[in-house]
């Protein structure tokens, strides 16, 4: 095994255990506290608030990516085509809407919870991957597209065997942008009163606890530099497996 | 995008695809709550239509024009014709929502509150779109764009002087903390801008270490990549320990402000996470400049200080400024999130805003917040296209 694939086993191993048993961690935390207060956060167990943390992220970026590819199929099409240019200025644009806000406008409509989360978190993961989509989908390699044409494939062959699988790398590089901010927005969502992850910062901060702030803030970063570290892997490996070449 | 604009003057009343979906959300808009009335700041809202927020001939002229920038929406009129009928529509909107808080507070009443309601938003929206789209198929020029923007920042600023939107929910808000308002706009540029300069200041030199060192390149960027990923919340509340004990442990370094909880983290954070698209596209930057460039430059005998002071920087340059626009979109955003570890800036409102689900709080944070993250990318992309040499088409 190589030592990377190592160093990331271990730290899997040592955040699944923390997030399972965190009194048996309680020590490593107990020296950020202060006149007595408790080490290990137990409002909500930490398994519970990382399981919730991860399956809103999870729900949100499975409904994005449908519907984000869904859409940038359309545009890309010659029946879409007169939305493409509006589309593509459309998810810039809405890129520079600072997630938090689109999190606290969700809340007047939706109330307190999940759902406003929820929401933020979807419209917000959908822009990431509609406009790596469509540039997947824009940039293919004259040839490969014109072969297949030659070949005599229909529109929808075409799309299904060969643009979205040549697509697919770009895609996916875009889901990982949206999961990484996500997983950072829902943190925020526990101030919607989400059950979050965040929930644990906030309280530490609130409560000028700074074991439960450490805590909070380690696991939840640990989860996404390891998502982030894993889809890249999966990246790489498409890209080797459709024989384009690996990009920075 | 060419058979849009070749298709156009072909047929004089040709339908627009684009143009029927912006007229079938704004004839569904104009349908739901244009205002919303509520006795005091925190109760629920009373939902006003179009013709029962404003009086009898002010609606009437209000759906009148709602009803001319749909039929233009749909029919395939010269572009700038759109442009111009949009600007206006969403104008008017803004005028008449006013007319609606002036119109829908009983007078005297310094309690009552008015908002604009979810059917003023999705007007907006609908025409504002139109906007967009008719200035995206201009390809408007740089200069043009930020002219636009001016303009309608000149328009906001005119219309928030006089007084028009005094009786909104969202400017009672304002007017119950003016000064405080314009002391978390300070602290939440300074944290941008700040963080912004200071990150381009080492971000820039360590780019150009990690361009010409092999050895240095990959374990940096990973490093600053692994950073950007950890959510900033996180990032704010791990660095509030070490700062604490800086600040108590290190001479001086209290007095300089340097802090646990407030500015002084959310500083840090910002800088940590501004650095990785400073140095990455300084990176990319210096790899794009041409061989055939450098070669010359050391042909006619420049030394390396030279070379990199004369040739690669001034052609990595719009690589880096892109760089430069994502870092500062992105921190103005962030900023936001420094009020949850007492930093100040604009998401004091917000979170405030949330606490006491009064939402037109929310709105006071988030709407200066929002502006200013598009207007800094409208300014910047135009710079980023102005100082990229003509020939090379970008993205």
């Amino acid at each position: 095994m190589k030592p990377g694939l190592i160093v990331r086993l271990v730290v899997l191993a040592l955040l699944v255990a923390f997030v399972v048993t965190p009194q048996s961690f309680a020590w490593v935390f107990q020296p950020l506290t202060k006149n007595g207060q408790p080490a290990i956060y137990t409002q909500n167990t930490l398994l519970v608030l990382t399981l919730s943390h991860l399956a809103i992220v999870a729900v949100a970026t499975l409904l994005a990516t449908m519907l984000a590819v869904g859409l940038a199929i359309l545009v890309t099409r010659p029946f879409g085509a007169e939305f493409l240019p509006l589309s593509r200025s459309l998810a810039n644009i809405g890129q520079t809407f600072p997630p938090v806000a689109v999190l606290a406008l969700a809340v007047p409509v939706l109330g307190f919870g999940w759902q406003p989360t929820l929401v933020a978190l979807f419209l917000y993961g959908l822009l990431p991957i509609f406009e790596n989509a469509l540039t997947g989908l824009t940039t293919l390699p004259p040839a490969v597209t014109e072969a297949a044409r030659g070949v005599g494939m229909t529109d929808r062959q075409r799309l299904i065997q060969v643009e979205l699988p040549l697509a697919t790398p770009v895609i996916l590089a875009g889901i990982r942008l949206s999961v990484v901010i996500s997983v950072a927005t829902a943190t925020i969502g526990s101030t919607v009163a989400a059950w979050t992850l965040g929930e644990v910062i906030i309280a530490g901060l609130l409560s000028n606890n700074i074991a439960f702030v450490a805590q909070g803030g380690l696991v939840v970063g640990t989860i996404a530099v390891l998502i982030y570290d894993g889809l890249s892997a999966v990246e790489r490996m498409l890209m080797r497996r459709t024989g384009q070449r690996t990009g920075t | 995008m060419t058979t849009v604009e070749t298709a156009s003057p072909r047929l004089p009343l040709a339908v627009d695809k684009l143009g029927v979906l912006i007229a079938a959300v704004a004839a569904v808009a104009a349908f739901m709550p244009f205002a919303a009335f509520r006795a005091n700041r925190i109760v629920l809202g009373e939902a006003k239509g179009i013709f029962a927020a404003l009086p009898g001939w002010e609606a009437t002229l209000l759906v009148l024009v709602l009803l001319a920038g749909m039929a233009i929406a749909i029919t395939k009129v010269p572009t700038l014709w759109r442009l111009a009928t949009s600007l206006v529509v969403v104008a008017l909107l803004f005028v008449a929502v006013g007319q609606a808080g002036t119109y829908l507070t009983p007078p005297g009443d310094r309690i009552a509150r008015v908002s604009p309601g979810g059917g003023f938003w999705l007007l907006v929206f609908a025409f504002a779109l139109l906007a967009a789209d008719a200035i995206t198929r201009l390809k408007l020029k740089p200069w043009r764009r930020i002219a636009v923007l001016a303009a309608v920042a000149a328009f906001f600023a005119i219309l928030l002087a006089s007084g028009t939107l005094n009786d909104l929910s969202i400017l009672r808000e304002y007017f119950n903390r003016g000064e405080t308002f314009w002391r978390e706009a300070q602290t939440h540029l300074e944290l941008a801008l700040g963080s912004l300069v200071a990150a381009t200041v080492a971000g820039i030199p360590i780019g150009i270490l990690c361009y010409r060192s092999d050895a240095l390149r990959a374990p940096v960027l990973n490093v600053l990549n692994a950073i950007q990923t950890i959510p900033s919340i996180a990032l704010f509340g791990l660095l509030i320990a070490p700062l604490a004990w800086v600040a108590a442990n290190v001479p001086g370094a209290a007095l300089l402000g340097v802090a646990g909880v407030g500015a002084a983290p959310a500083m840090v954070a910002l800088f940590a996470y501004s650095l990785l698209p400073v140095v990455a596209n300084t990176v990319v930057g210096l790899q794009g400049v041409p061989p055939a460039a450098d070669d010359a430059a050391r042909g006619m005998g420049m030394t390396d200080w030279q070379r990199l002071v004369q040739v690669q920087f001034p052609l990595a340059f719009p690589v880096i400024l892109t760089g430069i626009r994502i870092v500062l979109v992105q921190n103005i955003g962030l900023a936001t999130i420094a009020a949850l570890i007492g930093g100040g800036g604009f998401g004091v409102f917000v979170f405030q805003g949330v606490t006491q689900t009064a939402m037109d709080l929310v709105l006071l944070g988030a709407v200066p917040t929002v502006a200013l993250a598009f207007a800094a990318a409208v300014v910047l992309d135009a710079a980023v296209e102005l100082v990229s040499p003509r020939e090379i088409p970008r993205d």
